[in-house]
Order: structure tokens, then C-alpha cells, then sequence
């Protein structure tokens, strides 16, 4: 399994280390419960230096990232940061990402770890631009989020730069955090305020050292893959593999505000575009358990006996204490309050569709 | 890991606590710690009657669903409900929470489970 550079840490501070797509990765130090708490009330600090970047830069690659993207680019100004999937031609997805404009024409992808050689070929195969770069750069970064209410108050006492000043979904360059020098984004996947620190990644370790042990007074703590999930989950926030997938397209997903369909030609417009005219198939839905029960990737759902779609995700919704889920369904049952049943272990249990998110953002940045 | 000296276990991460010819079943400290959080309970049905290695129950944590094997045959004759409202408890004391008392039709069965010693080895290995 390959290692992130804060690996060490994770074994000393007693993390449960899995194999998450190829990264030995901690699920869990304490518990799963309790670090999902702890960010929503105070703050957890997160390794996800597994996460891919891959750097494009040269003439024209604003305007190349602009084929490739479904959302729009064009106004971005340097210090930016864009949330938008990219898609084949037939319009599922090839991934989620976010796009950070570093300087006129460089741009920072960040992709999800386990689609890293994936994505970096479909940018390399769909490029026509000799004097674009595209570059692999995840071994050089590190890349550490802190997420959670008290994130700004543990984070300015290792920095000069006032952090108040990064809205979100903006970043700042060059900053020294801890005397590690890095790139700060207002950024996240916790529906908590956040920050996610990019680093040389010889210096991560260091710098996950200092943040947790400066926070420690805070209430800050370390926090797995397993919180990451249901923290994300709670939101609604996508993941690729379950929400989003090569079989999903993203209005398919509910990713609508990312999918510029006015913008001129980009890779899967035509397919979307079809999609949006002649109306969604399948649409992404949140439920909620009426029976008791859990579902889980995977599970059917079904009405009156007709297989209309399957769960993406599920779970307890730690913050909400309640069980819920979400679904890709036919689109005529996809209304809020339709009843649907769950298939678990063989029996139906019932469930209602309700609103997403479960759990509403508390901040305003 | 926690293993008691008067349990019975089974390879299923089960333990077997005999009264006469009653054996309360509940999972172990092993168990417990490999699911994390348990957040839900599904109880076998009251006066269900069970073979071994069938499913007793369900345990789910945050990240997975787990079944529950009968490590003895009988008739079920109790469920711990309380576990249904907080099956936090078993993370807490995975001994003290039993899930279902099985009345025993053949008491032999035990015979076929492993002792303390036995079970802590059989974790080593698995680990």
C-alpha cells in the first residue's frame, strides 16, 4: 500500500489503518463517532495528502480546461477556486474536482486519489495544445484540511497572514503555517468551515505535528476517513464511485449549478444537453428510514414490487441521529415524501424521500 | 483485546455464556473494536428457533453491516431490547451485553467451541 508522508503520525496517535484505494490511510483513531462530532462542534484535523494534483500551465490552458470542465472557468481571477465534474462524451463522469487558478495560465487540479492515472491520461488524450503542460504533481504535495468551527482560531496561531481575509472557495499562495510555506484554501468536503493546506510534502508531517499540537488546548483532533465519510455524507456532498460515476452523469447527480450548459463546446455538452431537453431519467434523491434499518451502497429500491433504482449511500447521520440515504431513482418516483422500500437482506423496509442536505451548513464565509 | 476465562467462543467473534441449559450469545471485544461505533441492532425473532451458523441477528457500525451466527441450535427465549434503543452498549461492555438467550436442545455443542485460550489465539491469527 503506498503511504501518505504523515503516515508515521497516524500509527503513533493509534489511527486503524486501511487499504482506501491503494493508501494506508486511517478509517478511525478513536472513533468514528466521535471525530464526526468533534468536527462539527470544534475541529478535526484530516490527512488527505492521497488526494491527486495535477498542474496545467502554458498559453492557453485556461481555455483548454474550459473544453474539458462542465462548469465555467472564464471569469476566474487568480486565487479562485472552481468546483466542477468532467465528463466523457457520452456524459458520464470522469471525475470531481477542484480547480485552482494559481496565475493567468496555470491552473491546479485537484482530482480524487483513486482516479489520479485515470484523469491525468483523458487530459493528456484530450489535449491539442503543444505548449500546455499537464503534470502529475500529487508526490510533491502534501496536502492536510482542518475542518470544523474553531479551524480559523487554531489556524491563525501558526500564521501571520489574516486568515479571516480568505473567503470561501479562495486561497492564498506562498503562506507560511508553522514555518511550513504552503497554499491556504478556504475549502473542504464537512459542511463545516475549513481550511486544506498544500505543502511540500517532505514538510506535511512536520506541519501535522505543530497544527495538533497547538490545537490540542482548542479541542482540536485527528480525524479519519471513516468521519470524512459521514461528514460528507450529511451534506450530500458527492463522492465519486457512489454519487458519481463513468454510468452517472452529473445533472443525473443533481450537480445542475456545475453544468454550463450555455457555455460554448465542452466534452459532454452535446449528451447533457440532450439529457436536460429531453428531461432526467434518473435523478439523485435523499431518504430518510421509516422502518427501522440501515441501507447501504448497493441495496434496491424498489415500489409495488418494480426495481426503480439503487441506494449510492447510507447510513447514520450522526448529527441528525438518524438513518438515511441517498438514491439514484427513476425519475417518476423521485418526488419528496414519495414512499420507496429499501431491499435489506431480503426484506422491504420502508422510507420516504426528503430534502437534501440532511444537515445544513451552520457559517456563513 | 478482552477475553473472559468462563466464555465459550466462536469463530464468528461470538461469545457463549451457559446457564444450565440456557447460553446467552453476545459478540466480543475483538468484534466490538474491529466494527467501530455500533449504531444499530437488528434482534432475532422471540421464540425463533435456530441451527448453528444460522443468522441470529445484525450488527451495523458506521461503515459496515455484520451478521450474527447462532453458535449453538435452540429456541430463542430472550432478546436484549434495550440494545435496539443503545446498541452503543456492546462498544461499552461487549461482555455484560448479551443479544438472545438460546434454549439448548443439545448441550454437546459446546464441545465444538473454543475456550479462552483457544479464541485468543484464533484472534492473533486472524489479526
Amino acid at each position: 500500500m503506498k503511504k501518505t508522508p504523515i503516515y508515521e503520525s497516524h500509527l503513533a496517535l493509534g489511527g486503524k489503518i486501511i487499504d482506501f484505494g491503494g493508501w494506508a490511510l486511517p478509517v478511525q483513531y478513536s472513533s468514528i463517532l466521535k471525530e464526526h462530532h468533534g468536527v462539527r462542534t470544534g475541529a478535526g484535523l484530516f490527512d488527505v495528502s492521497h488526494m491527486g494534483e495535477i498542474l496545467v500551465e502554458g498559453d492557453g490552458a485556461g481555455e483548454y480546461i474550459q473544453k474539458i470542465v462542465t462548469n465555467d472557468i472564464s471569469n476566474m481571477v487568480q486565487g479562485r477556486i472552481v468546483y466542477s465534474p468532467m465528463c466523457y462524451r457520452n456524459g458520464g463522469t470522469v471525475d470531481d474536482l477542484l480547480i485552482y487558478k494559481l496565475e493567468e495560465e496555470k491552473y491546479l487540479l485537484v482530482v480524487n486519489a483513486s482516479n489520479t492515472q485515470k484523469d491525468y491520461q483523458w487530459l493528456k488524450e484530450n489535449c491539442h495544445n503543444d505548449n500546455l503542460l499537464i503534470e502529475d504533481v500529487s508526490k510533491s504535495y502534501g496536502l492536510l484540511a482542518i475542518q470544523g468551527p474553531t479551524s480559523q482560531k487554531i489556524l491563525q496561531m501558526l500564521t501571520s497572514i489574516p486568515l479571516d481575509d480568505i473567503g470561501f472557495f479562495r486561497f492564498v499562495e506562498g503562506v507560511e503555517v508553522g514555518g511550513v510555506k504552503g497554499l491556504v484554501s478556504r475549502t473542504g468536503y464537512t459542511g463545516e468551515d475549513g481550511f486544506e493546506l498544500y505543502v511540500p510534502s517532505h514538510h506535511a508531517r512536520e506541519l501535522w505535528d505543530k497544527i495538533l499540537d497547538i490545537g490540542a488546548d482548542e479541542g482540536l483532533i485527528p480525524a479519519g476517513l471513516g468521519a470524512r465519510d459521514t461528514l460528507r455524507f450529511e451534506v450530500a456532498l458527492p463522492l465519486y464511485g457512489q454519487e458519481l460515476s463513468p454510468e452517472i452523469s452529473p445533472l443525473e447527480a443533481g450537480l445542475k449549478p456545475f453544468v454550463k450548459l450555455n457555455k460554448p463546446n465542452f466534452i459532454g455538452k452535446e449528451a447533457l444537453a440532450k439529457q436536460a431537453e429531453e428531461g432526467l431519467k434518473r435523478k439523485l434523491i435523499g431518504f430518510e428510514m421509516i422502518d427501522r434499518g440501515m441501507a447501504r451502497t448497493g441495496y434496491k429500491i424498489k415500489i409495488g414490487g418494480k426495481e426503480i433504482g439503487f441506494v449510492t449511500s447510507g447510513g447514520l447521520a450522526p448529527t441528525l441521529k438518524k438513518n438515511l440515504g441517498l438514491a439514484l431513482v427513476d425519475a417518476d418516483y423521485s418526488n419528496i415524501d414519495t414512499e420507496i422500500f429499501i431491499e435489506m437482506r431480503g426484506r422491504l423496509l420502508k422510507a420516504k424521500i426528503v430534502d437534501r442536505p440532511f444537515y445544513v451548513k451552520q457559517y456563513t464565509k | 483485546m478482552k477475553v473472559l476465562d468462563e466464555l465459550k467462543y466462536a469463530q464468528g467473534h461470538e461469545w457463549v455464556r451457559v446457564e444450565g441449559n440456557k447460553a446467552y450469545i453476545g459478540i466480543t471485544d475483538f468484534a466490538q473494536d474491529e466494527l467501530g461505533d455500533i449504531v444499530f441492532m437488528e434482534l432475532p425473532e422471540l421464540e425463533s428457533q435456530v441451527d448453528v451458523d444460522d443468522i441470529l441477528g445484525t450488527v451495523e457500525s458506521v461503515k459496515a453491516a455484520s451478521d450474527i451466527y447462532a453458535p449453538v441450535s435452540g429456541r430463542v427465549v430472550e432478546v436484549n431490547d434495550e440494545l435496539e434503543v443503545s446498541p452503543e452498549l456492546i462498544n461499552e461492555d461487549p461482555y455484560e451485553a448479551w443479544i438472545a438467550v438460546i434454549e439448548m436442545g443439545d448441550i454437546g455443542e459446546l464441545d465444538d467451541l473454543m475456550d479462552a485460550q483457544e479464541y485468543e489465539k484464533f484472534c492473533e491469527e486472524e489479526a
